[in-house]
């Protein structure tokens, strides 16, 4: 068997076993599949998708009704996971920054108490944290009548969150396009202050002109907008509130789990970032007259984000992965809407399959993004 | 005749860089025979590839008259009987001294424990390191550390040993300790290829001095004639920086 | 105003040493202090420790009482009382196996053996059948030992299948190391419980006609096929940092892949990468509390079906402040093992 001895041979087949039996496995599996939905008299396919769904969904950002289709049942569930994966990524992104900067604070209390919100948070499992923020809503916090104002525009019921909002003004709805506009002259400013740099050797700023950018237009819109002030505040009407921003208990509590969950993860990220940057760097930054708020904001912060943005990432697309637990607490998300769905088509297959493609795709177009950006803001070394 | 070793035309390309260009080299049994050159001209390469670390296009490679190719069997049969030292050592760290010398024969070779460390011991004697046996590689010195790869190897009973840069890493008042124990080894008669910038040990030890430059051997001549009379500038070039 | 001088000093120099620190000082004693007057009233003042239900109804405070109505329910699901000695046997039997097998004087082959012994006992435990125990079916398994048993048993398995797995992305062959990477990253890119549901709702069609596999054994496979894929990336991280010239000795030396492997570079490359292995199994324990989704009984799905106990209701907060303890306990204790083990490898710079 001298065909055996070759390393070459012997890798090919390898390759060629492991293919066989993967590709026998995945037969079995699939007749097994084909033959007992034959049974149950269930059809293979996505064609359940443009059916009636018959049933509600919730809370929706698109309007759903319960005689509309599957797929736009779906569809709803997948917005309602964007929406909470994408306030929940921003939340626990800036709180995460602020416990982790705080957990290294000079100031004995604060950091010790930085640290035990971390610890305690990070060891107890997401799923009984949800369902202990969901029991706050349903079952500590009072009814609509006597509901909770801790500040002025917020109260806390048995119904969820209500917030003080900017009232329905065409100013207020471009606002959002402003943020957008700022973000692109960012870019902008970004883009000429490295030209700069590499011109006269001078940095340009960044982030003062993008701030004045989007105060000015922001105001010069407002004006031109005869200069609406009104804000939409909650009130009471009969057994409910009218006005503001409603955010339901399921929503609220799923926000609120998910964002203290990550937020410990994200902390201790930023703090082993910061830890990371050589001491050298203080030592050097403080022989040239910067104070310590200086040194961290100019010198440590920027190098310590290097390091911290890869595992940023992943936790980004922890939050969103973990808001499928939603299911547990009943916010329609998208497993939520097809766990439904599962139950009453019994399309188990093609829901699962669906489910994890959803995800998959998240996972990945989200990795794509934020390697880019990594990729962008990676120390130039040669 | 009795060549142990017999390179052919020997050619490697690292992707699109060629590393080795048609190199022919041909080593008695018992010979001694050194490599030099400047950085990057391929004589690791060329060293490595008598026990196949690397893998070459084209020629062949013969050891004991068996050729190279990628048969598993003829490549783990090679490789008992070639020994290497690293520049860098590579000892086992999460392993003993005795460990890291017995592992190859009871594993390699299939021998029992205590034929295993009765070898063992014997070549710890022999590099003069016995009573370090039970300590671990990040316990000791470089030239220690290097005495005790060559005695890892020679567990193998090799009748070849490649050295590739043994004494680069080393800080200069080990290097003396190392060079001792190859000499030792060169007069029982071992087939040495060393890749080396020790001229003194050159000169006492060498039946033949290589020189390479850019992947190709420029110069291959005894040790008097490339001291006292090299033939091509380059090796002139060579020496002259290496020597003052 | 301070007794010693000392104390005035750490005070000066860690709550009072610029304006800003003294004023957050001072915000967070005032608003810890209300918190633990609060508590205080909550837990002791205000609680029921000693009564009934309509007791706790009527008190303001903790209902302590529903705990110690409901622990043994909790903690043990619907395991036949007279018989509750037998999981705690096995509970404390595991958790002084993991204590002993903490210790790196023990981290060797006959710890091994006694894990594969502690295995069989718990099942015989566990199942009964022989020695004159009584049978007790899995379906009555619940609480505490089922989360610890998909914990276990989840590591067990996983761990050396991440190993494979890891090796089979950094292989030579492509089919392998594209059938790895592609599993690893799938898997990743998939929240847990989308494999939960694969588990309860797929895995039965996945089976020929009439065999049918436990539930509880569907949920184990789902764990560890996501687990493996988790445990791969961290043993990939170990791989990477073993210096090529380890290969390099081994192969030179005359020993093949799996003699390479399994001597000179896994022995390493494990020790190297125990930190995130250990946060991984802590990861992985508190994901199995997400079995409540496809109706599993283990810590937190009984501490929901005590909830529901009409008789003593709203007593939820109470119910998960005492399970999130336990959780707590187990995974703070793995976290503060993995952090002296880093230190402890940093501090000695090379592992031996």
């Amino acid at each position: 068997m001298n065909f055996l001895k070759s390393e070459k041979n012997r890798e090919y087949l390898w390759q060629v076993l492991f293919t066989l039996s993967i590709i026998a496995f995945f037969t079995f599996i699939l007749r097994n599949t084909q033959s007992a939905l034959d049974k149950q008299g269930i059809a293979s396919g996505f064609s359940f998708l443009s059916q009636e769904a018959g049933f509600e969904i919730g809370e929706s950002i698109i309007d759903f009704f319960s005689d509309d289709t599957y797929q736009l049942a779906l569809l709803s569930g997948f917005l309602n996971t964007v929406k909470v994966a994408f306030i929940g990524n921003i939340l626990a992104l800036a709180l995460g920054f602020i416990v982790g900067v705080t957990s290294l604070s000079d100031n004995y209390l604060v950091a010790k108490l930085s640290k035990f919100y971390v610890e305690s948070i990070r060891n107890i499992p997401l799923i009984l944290q949800l369902f202990f923020w969901y029991s706050i809503f349903t079952e500590v916090f009072p009814s609509v009548r006597s509901a909770l104002n801790p500040i002025g525009g917020v109260y806390l019921s048995n119904r969820g969150l209500y917030l003080v909002s900017f009232s329905d003004h065409w100013f207020f709805n471009i606002l959002p396009l402003i943020g957008i506009l700022s973000v692109v002259a960012f870019f902008f400013f970004k883009k000429r202050s490295i030209k700069s740099l590499e011109r006269t050797g001078v940095a340009r700023k960044i982030f003062l002109p993008t701030l004045l950018f989007f105060i000015l237009v922001s105001f010069a819109l407002w004006l031109v907008a005869g200069l609406p002030r009104e804000l939409s505040w909650p009130t009471l009407a009969g057994f409910n509130f009218e006005g503001g921003v409603h955010l339901s208990p399921e929503f609220s509590s799923l926000l609120i789990g998910l964002v203290l969950y990550t937020s410990a993860f994200n902390a201790e990220i930023v703090r082993a970032g910061i830890l990371s940057v050589d001491h050298g760097q203080w030592e050097a930054a403080s022989s040239l007259g910067l104070n310590k708020n200086q040194t961290l904001s100019l010198i440590v912060i920027p190098q310590a984000l290097r390091v911290a943005i890869p595992p940023l990432i992943s936790q980004v697309l922890n939050l969103t992965k973990n808001s499928s637990l939603a299911v547990a607490i009943g916010y329609p998300d998208f497993v939520s809407v097809a766990n439904t769905s599962l139950n009453i088509t019994g399309q188990a297959v093609e829901l699962v399959l669906l489910i994890m493609l959803v995800y998959l795709s998240i996972s990945l177009s989200t990795s794509l993004v934020m390697n880019i950006y990594n990729r962008s803001v990676t120390l130039k070394e040669r | 005749m009795n060549q142990v070793i017999e390179i052919k035309n020997l050619s490697k390309w690292f992707d699109d860089f060629q590393v080795l260009k048609d190199i022919n080299l041909n080593v008695k049994k018992g010979e001694k025979i050194v490599i030099c050159g400047p950085s990057g001209s391929g004589k690791s390469t060329l060293i490595r590839c008598v026990n196949r670390l690397e893998v070459h296009q084209e020629g062949s490679v013969r050891v004991n008259g068996i050729e190279l190719t990628d048969n598993v069997e003829v490549i783990e049969s090679t490789r008992k009987v070639v020994g290497m030292v690293f520049q860098h050592f590579n000892l086992f760290p999460h392993l003993t001294i005795l460990e890291n010398l017995t592992l190859a024969p009871m594993w390699a070779k299939k021998l029992n424990k205590n034929e295993a460390l009765e070898i063992a011991n014997k070549y710890l004697d022999i590099v003069q390191i016995a009573d370090q046996a039970h300590k671990y590689p990040g316990q000791l010195s470089g030239g220690q550390k290097q005495r005790v790869a060559i005695a890892r190897s020679l567990c193998l009973k090799p009748e070849i040993m490649l050295f590739d840069e043994p004494t680069s890493a080393l800080d200069p008042e080990m290097v003396k300790e190392v060079l001792d124990v190859m000499t030792k080894l060169a007069e029982e008669g071992m087939t040495m290829i060393c890749v080396t910038h020790e001229m003194g040990f050159a000169k006492q030890v060498a039946d033949r001095m290589v020189f390479m430059d850019e992947g190709k051997i420029v110069e291959e001549s005894s040790p008097e004639e490339f001291f006292n009379n090299p033939k091509s500038e380059r090796t002139k070039k060579f020496l002259n920086q290496i020597l003052h | 105003m301070f007794k010693s001088k000392a104390l005035r000093t750490w005070c000066h120099k860690n709550l009072f040493n610029s304006k800003m620190n003294s004023f957050l000082s001072v915000v967070i004693v005032v608003i810890l202090f209300k918190f633990l007057s609060y508590f205080y009233a909550w837990f002791v003042t205000n609680a029921v420790w000693i009564g009934d239900a309509a007791a706790c109804r009527e008190a303001s405070g903790a209902c302590v009482v529903f705990i110690k109505e409901k622990y043994n329910f909790i903690l043990f699901g619907f395991y036949p009382r007279a018989e509750i000695y037998r999981p705690i046997l096995c509970i404390v039997l595991l958790l002084s196996l993991v204590i002993y097998s903490s210790y790196e004087k023990n981290w060797k082959k006959c710890t091994l053996i006694l894990w594969a012994l502690l295995f069989l006992v718990s099942t015989i435990l566990m199942g009964g059948g022989i020695f004159s125990l009584p049978i007790v079916e899995s379906d009555q398994w619940g609480g505490l030992p089922l989360t610890l048993i998909l914990s276990v048993v989840g590591i067990f398995v996983s761990y050396p299948l991440g190993i494979v797995l890891a090796l089979g992305r950094r292989s030579k062959m492509p089919i392998i190391r594209i059938f790895s990477t592609c599993y690893i990253e799938l898997i990743r890119g998939v929240p847990m419980i989308s494999l939960l549901f694969m588990s309860s709702v797929m895995f039965p069609l996945f089976l020929p006609e009439g065999v049918v596999i436990d539930k509880i054994i569907r949920a184990q496979i789902a764990i560890i096929m996501f687990v493996c894929a988790y445990m791969a990336e961290v043993v990939r991280g170990g791989l990477q940092a073993i210096p090529r010239g380890q290969y390099e000795a081994a192969e030179a030396l005359g020993l093949n892949y799996f003699q390479t492997m399994r001597l000179v570079i896994l022995p390493q490359a494990l020790k190297v990468v125990i930190p995130p292995t250990v946060n991984t199994v802590i990861g992985m324990f508190k994901d199995t509390s997400l079995v409540i989704i496809i109706a599993l009984f283990d810590l937190m799905s009984t501490m929901k079906t005590a909830l529901k106990d009409p008789e003593w209701l709203g007593f939820n907060v109470e119910g998960y402040i005492f399970i999130a303890l336990i959780y707590f306990m187990f995974c703070f204790s793995m976290g503060k093992y993995s952090r002296t083990l880093e230190k402890k490898f940093n501090r000695k710079g090379t592992l031996t």
